[in-house]
């Protein structure tokens, strides 16, 4: 009944107040004295609550870098959990200022929807995953004409299954669940063949199963899938911070800018790290977007660089143990690469 | 002019304010405006809002491709058809579970209700404890009883039991045979009708035979071997047109009869039972209600127990019964809606797809209660009809 009261919700909030679609977000959250962040209900690494009950992740990360950013304090953030399907109705109607849900940056959420993807802070791709045990010797999808598969609505992997299996002549059955934790416990207790979702997904819930050894992830990548962080429309100074915070944690791995040595950092004699990290003799880089000088500092600070937060939530730091791949910086065989600041 | 005069001063001895049939206009007209006024501003900030939030709500979205596909599907769909189509399936698939919920709610009800009252201790205490049961569980821990807890743990496709008539049971769900009709089945089809309309003739006779000399014929024998004799005779005489197509194991699921999804059998399981509790009991008050002294009456009259309970209390509990039946039968209706929590693709749950692929909320709500809304009203329309039929016929 949730997106129902999503529904209603929104109606009733355009229909009594005017929403912030088009005022300035950076001043209602600086008023508010919180960012109000959408993540996922439930995502091992990316976001999910730890065992004191606060969120944890690599999506939850970056709204604590944008906190960081605004506030020099990771922790005012407000987080709203959200389901693949009421996120965007969140996002749209004002309830979240940001929405860092492992989302798939496309043109129709871009252009219809009305929003703004700020970056890829995942490049993904999705996959499917089998119960190895009690369907032996299938290897690839292609062998999976007639399987019962579980997925989430209201995602792109509802969609391009959808044309996979027809671009491949392959029947299936589609069985679809809205909230993730449904779609996990109805594969788990053998209800589907198949589950399929991003890769990096896969490799998370796997770990959530009964028994993860009995569960593999098939080879094929049906899909590109750039995860990323986005906002409304109407708003680009806050569309630029969002992006900024981005490109601020890629340009500090590249600089070798880490949270241990950050603030050892600020004396370096290296005029590109200097000028990042606010050093520069009357810069204007942090005041112009809305934010203090000292911006990256506070980031890197609050929450680490790309790498430092890839690694603790998905990557070797993890029980995810996600090698970083596409994910790696441009300078290291990756496809990471962030504007520079100046 | 001066009588009139005279009598208005007589009326109008008090002020304005305190002449009831002014204070009643006036404060009507106010109520009304008032009203008037609140769904003007509702509605116009609302598109103000809406514009301002660049958002579109005309409905021609409704006929871009869907691009995703439906599980269970009554009518020929795929990812190629449009979100219309995609809304009709949820639509029928939600109708589907409605009736068939609702005539199985019905059945279970009356037959516990009646099960209430009975002289025999155990079926009373069973019947009390089923109602005691589900009548005290939401609806939707029901359904995940039924999904999570019976069907979940059923044993995978392949070693599905095997259940008679060569049916599959399955945590895929259940696959019975289905019948494939040969040449010559509309023989089969023609003394199905027959024999409806035979066995109608017979009822007649029968009580117009009561009527006139008190005898009673034994209605039901005839009719039953009106039907065996003449489905059987057709069948004989076209030659056995009659073939199943039985379900077979296959590599992931059952492939062959006809399958009904997990999915359907929680929601429809858990929504006729739960609502089955509730009409049990308005059964039971409907029957409590006809006064003791008619089944005495009868009793005295000789006329047996059994048929004291058909003709004479069910007949005069059916005018207390109605009217509270159809806020159940609405009740799970609506309830269906809780199909999205087990993945079955109803009217709400294909309609949360669409919302979060096209972005179009407002447009979709309003489809949603809409539909609602008139099934419901058709619903009433139809147990108004029903309920004029077995009121109390005044002389």
């Amino acid at each position: 009944m949730k997106h129902i009261a999503t529904g209603i919700i929104s109606a009733a909030i355009l229909s009594i107040a005017a929403t912030a679609a088009s005022a300035a977000t950076l001043d209602d959250v600086k008023a508010r004295g919180t960012l109000k962040c959408g993540v996922n209900t439930g995502l091992a690494g990316f976001a999910a609550p730890n065992d004191k009950g606060e969120y944890s992740g690599f999506d939850v990360d970056y709204c604590r870098a944008v906190a960081a950013a605004i506030f020099n304090d990771p922790n005012k953030v407000e987080y709203t959990p959200t389901s693949a399907k009421d996120r965007f109705e969140l996002l749209a109607n004002g309830s979240i200022d940001l929405l860092a849900r492992n989302s798939t940056w496309t043109l129709s959420r871009d252009s219809s929807l009305k929003f703004n993807f700020t970056g890829i802070n995942y490049y993904d791709g999705q996959g499917f995953m089998i119960n190895a045990k009690k369907i032996p010797g299938v290897n690839s999808a292609l062998q999976l004409s007639g399987a019962a598969v579980c997925v989430q609505t209201g995602t792109t992997t509802e969609l391009n299954l959808a044309d996979y299996f027809k671009a491949n002549n392959l029947q299936y059955n589609p069985v679809v669940f809205e909230k993730l934790e449904e779609v996990n416990a109805a594969y788990d207790s053998g209800r589907c063949d198949v589950y399929t979702t991003d890769q990096s997904g896969l490799y998370a819930i796997r770990l959530s199963l009964t028994a993860p050894d009995d569960h593999v992830v098939l080879p094929e990548i049906i899909s590109k899938e750039p995860l990323g962080p986005l906002v409304r429309q109407g708003d680009d100074q806050w569309f630029d911070i969002v992006k900024w915070v981005g490109f601020a944690l890629v340009d500090a791995e590249e600089l070798g800018i880490t949270q241990a040595n950050v603030e050892e950092m600020k004396g370096s004699a290296n005029p590109e790290i200097k000028r990042m990290l606010g050093g520069e003799a009357n810069s204007k880089f942090g005041t112009d977007l809305g934010l203090t000088e000292d911006w990256v500092v506070n980031i890197v600070k609050g929450v680490g660089n790309y790498g430092e937060v890839f690694e603790r939530n998905i990557g070797a730091g993890s029980p995810l143990k996600i090698a970083r791949g596409l994910n790696a910086l441009w300078t290291k065989g990756g496809i990471q690469y962030a504007p520079p600041i100046r | 002019m001066a009588s009139v005069n005279a009598i208005k001063d007589d009326g109008d001895r008090t002020s304005l304010i305190y002449n009831p049939v002014v204070r009643g206009i006036v404060f009507q007209c106010v109520v009304f405006f008032g009203i008037l006024a609140l769904i003007y501003w509702f509605v116009r900030n609302t598109l103000d809002n809406l514009a301002r939030a660049g958002r579109d709500i005309s409905f021609g979205f409704l006929n871009e491709r869907a691009g995703f596909d439906i599980g269970q599907a009554l009518i020929p769909y795929s990812s190629d058809s449009t979100y219309t189509d995609a809304l009709q399936v949820g639509l029928l698939n939600t109708l589907l579970v409605a009736a068939v919920g609702i005539v199985t709610a019905t059945l279970v009800g009356f037959i516990v209700g009646i099960g209430r009252l009975s002289g025999n201790w155990l079926i009373r205490k069973i019947c009390t404890v089923y109602v005691e049961v589900f009548r005290n569980i939401p609806p939707l821990l029901v359904i995940f009883f039924w999904y999570l807890g019976v069907l979940a743990i059923l044993p995978q496709p392949r070693e599905s039991f095997h259940l008679p008539f060569g049916s599959l049971l399955s945590n895929r769900g259940l696959s019975i045979p289905r019948p494939v009709w040969g040449e010559g089945a509309w023989l089969v089809g023609l003394a199905f009708v027959i024999a409806i309309a035979m066995t109608v003739f017979v009822a007649r006779q029968a009580s117009a035979r009561q009527m006139a000399t008190g005898q009673r014929l034994p209605v039901l024998w005839i009719n039953l071997g009106l039907f065996v004799g003449l489905i059987l005779l057709a069948m004989i005489v076209s030659g056995f047109p009659l073939s199943f197509d039985v379900p077979v194991l296959g590599a992931f699921q059952t492939s062959g009869g006809f399958a009904i999804g997990p999915e359907f059998l929680a929601l429809y399981l858990s929504l006729s039972l739960y609502t089955a509790s509730f009409i049990a009991e308005i059964v039971r008050a409907g029957i409590r209600g006809v006064g003791r002294g008619q089944s005495e009456a009868a009793h005295a009259l000789g006329i047996r127990s059994g048929t004291t309970t058909r003709l004479v209390v069910i007949p005069q509990a059916m005018r207390i019964i109605v009217p509270p039946l159809t806020s159940q039968y609405l009740n799970l209706t609506k309830n269906s809606s809780l199909a999205i929590a087990v993945g079955y693709p109803d009217l709400v749950s294909v309609g949360g797809t669409i919302l979060n692929k096209s972005g179009n909320s407002i447009q979709i709500v309003a489809i949603w209660m809409v539909v609602y809304l008139t099934i419901s009203l058709l619903t009433s329309v139809f147990m108004n009809w029903f309920n004029t039929r077995v009121a109390l016929v005044e002389r």
